[in-house]
């Protein structure tokens, strides 16, 4: 794995090159979606870690949102495709574990994003949760109306990376994404 | 195998080599008679993380002792799909399962790099003395109460330990360990509100739920016993027996709450990592391999 160099002022979560012909390669790879969420791209989440073109040769890493998680076969074909499709003929897509992804990662315009699409966004950061055997979750907000009167159905949802909760004034049920 | 499970479908998607390989041998030591092979999933980069990556022979059967705990449990939970108490419940011990084999898939994957060995030569071409799973992760689902009272001890123990392999000297174990504590961190939630759920729900919940912790429990001890191997381990592994006193202490609470007791009774002698087993992995092995062994190679 060659860790691409770094633009100044890119974050952790989105560590664009710095280099004119990885930075090419990278807005590409960039769009692909995640597809069990097609509202949030790869970058959105944070899972695009870096990109390096050397000669003619590419090497994208990607990191998992969960050790488990299926979709990442998708997305590595999915950037291999979009590569491909515009020229890059030697790709390797790569998996990394660290550091290990976190929704904080997620981008302000993700959150927004999944949001419109009807899915809560994590609420607060990762990091240190907090101590004691039995745990109180902050309030999520419904997506459909906001309101904060919602409670959790399932901690486990539809894929590893969300809950399922329900609103008790619109009513209607909705996921989560859990903060990890 | 008698009721497709998503952990069957997990392993397997991760899985299965792409061309057509000969027969092999009972246990399967050597890459040759494979062909060329192809993992048709997402192929793990060579190296999960910057630094050597290949394992020492020593860490190498560590990560096997992990990854085998991991994938043994998995294989476990993926039963209750289609049968737990609620489709919640099932999605969420699929889900457990999920990331079981997700961590499962990494320690094997590193694990088998040494003796070059593909994570599927490891998870279904090892007889039954090959593997290194402790007897917690083998014993049976029971009753849904026995199911919650494995993932409360097992969900306890993998937070304490991976917490600390998080800090291994071994950056490979490290990185893996700190994605996977993330993770174990859920289930250990998960099993503590229904160890509460259960424990102070009706007389029959609460009666289950003490049957399955106290069937449970002499399973305990061998999570913390030092083998020789830690020894040689220094700085990379971590030793068990320093996980005894906060796995325990992280589940006082939750038993206190639930006003059960901490059951005593017999110790199990253990065994797991020489190779010694229950009497449950032998079937377990037998279903999560068949399909494996039928049909080598195959690949969907």
């Amino acid at each position: 794995m060659t860790a691409a160099k770094v633009a100044p002022g890119t974050s952790v979560a989105r560590p664009r090159p710095t280099d004119l012909a990885s930075q090419r390669a990278w807005d590409l790879a960039a769009r692909v979606c995640d597809p069990e969420i097609p509202v949030l791209t790869i970058e959105d989440l944070g899972v695009l870690r870096s990109v390096a073109v050397d000669g003619t040769r590419t090497t994208v890493t990607l990191t998992p949102t969960y050790s488990g998680c299926p979709a990442m076969e998708a997305m590595r074909d999915d950037v291999l495709t979009v590569l491909r499709g515009a020229g890059y003929d030697d790709v390797t897509v790569e998996l990394v574990l660290a550091p290990a992804w976190t929704t904080d990662w997620m981008s302000e315009e993700g959150k927004a994003k999944l949001v419109t699409y009807g899915i809560a966004a994590p609420t607060g950061r990762s990091g240190v949760r907090p101590a004691g055997a039995v745990r109180l979750q902050l309030a999520v907000k419904c997506p459909r109306c906001s309101s904060l009167n919602t409670r959790e159905l399932a901690r486990f949802g539809s894929t590893s990376c969300k809950a399922l909760y329900e609103c008790r004034d619109c009513l209607e049920p909705f996921d989560y994404f859990k903060v990890l | 195998m008698s009721t497709p499970s998503r952990t069957d479908t997990a392993t397997a998607a991760a899985a299965v080599a792409a061309t057509n390989a000969p027969d092999r041998g009972h246990d399967h030591n050597e890459n040759e008679g494979h062909g060329h092979v192809e993992v048709d999933g997402v192929l793990l980069s060579a190296e999960l993380v910057e630094g050597p990556s290949v394992a020492s022979h020593d860490v190498a059967e560590y990560a096997l002792w992990l990854g085998d705990d991991s994938l043994v449990l998995a294989q476990q939970l993926g039963w209750w799909i289609s049968r737990a108490p609620e489709l919640e419940e099932d999605i969420a011990l699929g889900n457990i399962a999920l990331d079981l084999i997700g961590h499962a898939r990494s320690l094997l994957h590193y694990a088998g790099a040494e003796s070059n060995r593909t994570e599927d030569d490891l998870a279904y071409w090892r007889t039954e003395p090959s593997w290194r799973s402790a007897h917690l992760f083998e014993q049976p689902n029971g009753d849904f109460a026995h199911t919650i009272a494995r993932q409360f001890i097992a969900a306890n123990y993998l937070f304490e330990l991976y917490s600390r392999l998080a800090d291994s000297a071994d950056a490979t174990l490290a990185a893996i360990a700190a994605k996977a504590v993330k993770e174990v961190d859920y289930h250990r939630d998960h099993a503590a509100q229904w160890v509460l759920r259960l424990a102070l729900g009706t007389e029959e919940s609460r009666a289950r739920m003490i049957c399955g912790l106290g069937d449970l429990w002499p399973f305990v001890d061998e999570l913390f016993v030092d083998e020789p191997l830690i020894d040689r381990l220094d700085g990379v592994a971590v030793r068990p027996s320093t996980l005894r006193a906060p796995a325990t202490d992280a589940m006082a609470p939750v038993l206190r709450e639930a006003e059960l007791n901490e059951p005593r009774g017999f110790i199990s002698s253990g065994g797991g990592r020489r190779g010694d087993h229950s009497e449950n992995l032998g079937p377990l092995l037998a279903e999560m391999q068949v399909l494996a062994r039928a049909h080598p190679g195959a690949s969907w």
